[in-house]
């Protein structure tokens, strides 16, 4: 994997979000919800470096993906869990990239539909650019420039380890 | 060449993919398996403040039910619904049919309003097959055709919720003993189960029946047959009870339904023989106290009324993955 030479170091990320984040976030009252797979992982890093009290969520965009009549359901679609009241929270919505936004709105017009939070922010461990519509991140800790023709993947290993990978679509 | 052109099989489109749900037989595990996991997330819909996804916004389904029916007709409404479709009902009663509008000029006038799916319950076998071939013949086939139940064929759904159950309460098929119960000659019910209990790999599937109840030939569908109820139940780990069929009765199969109850009524004494953390599945409407007793029907062991509610999920998911191919 020669091009993981220039990629940023995941795990270096995830602590720099966390620090980025602290002195923002209420441990008490904030709640984080991860978005299916790498946001769901990065969420737990973040839960655990934040030292948050309420347990995250996690969400799964399928049901709510703007591109269904081009492409029909995702074949793994998975159940989206909200372990705490939407209605007047928090929420940090936590991904591993930010590219065109898509998946951000849907997953906050998904929220929507479990009640009116107070307050919603962006956590990602990276911006690749590339924006379709006007969402910007509350906190990321490294932004890069890619071609269309090429995917960044949040990875991990079985040791836990979080990785990039630079994938040709 | 068929209207579905080269096609395996006319429920699948040219790569693989769901395009009608007709029936289970034929179908692929894969994607009896897929409509299972996928209707997992659907379930949890129902947990929320707002019960709906947007996953069919815009699209229009028509539930065409010319033969009579509540809950099903109700949990496809309602599946429709929380997926956002515009759901349109039609009853025969209210139905150009009785003017005598043949069933394709029904579906053509619906499909010229711009209709994205039919939902079809028929009391003649083959009813909505008719109907997606005709749109696939016509240069139709975005609309997608879901059988509701055809006669005595298949109803594909109430299989597949049924298979949602079996997988919910005991995880895996490949261990299971499972008895189907009752009017398995009368019973589309019966038909798309035994495909459907097959295909996933149920190893073992017993119908326990009356010769006058059951079908000649049964057992080339993989089955065991039982007339002795009793012997049929012993280590079963589910019991899928059919409803006696009274409409459909022709002429006098059975004595009296108080002689029918007497052998092949689900009572607590004879659901004892199967194993202790057997569960009784009915896909309704019940007729207690001719195929089923009260004490088991509301007995701890029954899981009559998640069936419907994991009807509700299994519906949407079909229709989700449908008008997504």
């Amino acid at each position: 994997m020669p091009e993981a030479k220039n990629l940023p170091d995941a795990e270096v990320l995830c602590t720099a979000l966390a620090d980025a984040m602290r002195g923002h976030v209420d441990p008490a009252a904030t709640v984080l919800v991860g978005i299916h797979t790498g946001g769901v992982w990065v969420a737990e890093r973040l839960h655990a470096a934040l030292g948050l009290k309420r347990p995250s969520g996690s969400i799964d965009v399928s049901f709510y993906r703007d591109d269904f009549n081009q492409r029909g359901l995702h074949a793994n679609a998975r159940t989206s869990q909200i372990p705490f009241d939407v209605e007047g929270a928090h929420i940090v919505i936590v991904d591993d990239v930010l590219y065109t936004g898509r998946t951000i709105r849907a997953a906050m017009n998904e929220l929507f539909d479990y009640g009116r939070p107070a307050k919603i922010d962006l956590a990602v461990l990276a911006d690749r650019g590339g924006r379709e519509l006007p969402v910007a991140p509350s906190f990321c800790p490294h932004a890069l420039s890619l071609p269309a023709t090429q995917m960044l993947a949040l990875e991990r290993a079985d040791d836990g380890t979080l990785a990039f990978r630079l994938v040709d679509k | 060449m068929s209207a579905f052109g080269k096609s395996h099989s006319p429920q699948l489109n040219s790569h693989g993919e769901l395009q009608h749900l007709l029936t289970i037989e034929g179908l692929p595990r894969e994607v009896l398996t897929r409509i299972l996991d996928t209707a997992a997330p659907f379930s949890e819909v129902a947990e929320r403040e707002v019960k709906k996804v947007p996953l069919l916004r815009g699209k229009s389904v028509f539930n065409l039910f010319f033969e009579n029916s509540t809950r099903t007709r109700t949990t496809f409404e309602i599946a429709a619904k929380r997926l956002s479709a515009d759901v349109i009902n039609l009853n025969i009663n209210t139905s150009s049919a009785n003017k005598g509008e043949t069933l394709l000029d029904t579906a053509d006038n619906l499909a010229a309003m711009h209709a994205d799916m039919f939902v079809v319950r028929h009391a003649s076998s083959g009813a909505p097959y008719l109907i997606a071939r005709h749109m696939a013949a016509t240069g139709r086939d975005h609309i997608h055709v879901v059988n509701a139940g055809d006669g005595r064929h298949a109803h594909p759904t109430q299989g597949l919720l049924d298979m949602y159950t079996i997988r919910h309460y005991k995880k895996d098929f490949t261990q299971l003993t499972v008895a189907i119960v009752g009017d398995v000659l009368h019973s589309r019910v019966a038909r798309s189960q035994i495909h459907a209990l097959t295909t996933l790999g149920v190893p073992e599937v017993r119908v326990i029946a009356p010769k006058t109840l059951l079908p000649t030939g049964i057992e080339r569908l993989g089955v065991r047959v039982f007339h002795d109820m009793r012997e049929g139940l012993r280590g079963v780990d589910v019991v899928m009870m059919l409803r006696l069929q009274n409409e459909r009765m022709q002429g006098a199969l059975l004595p009296s339904t108080q002689e029918y109850f007497k052998s092949y009524g689900l009572t607590p004494e004879k659901l004892a023989l199967a194993k202790p953390d057997a569960i009784v599945m009915h896909p309704g409407p019940m007729n207690r106290g001719v195929e089923i007793d009260s004490a088991v029907a509301d007995g701890g062991q029954a899981v009559i009324l998640p069936q419907v509610t994991f009807g509700i999920a299994v519906r949407m998911a079909v229709m989700a993955m449908l008008a997504g191919n």
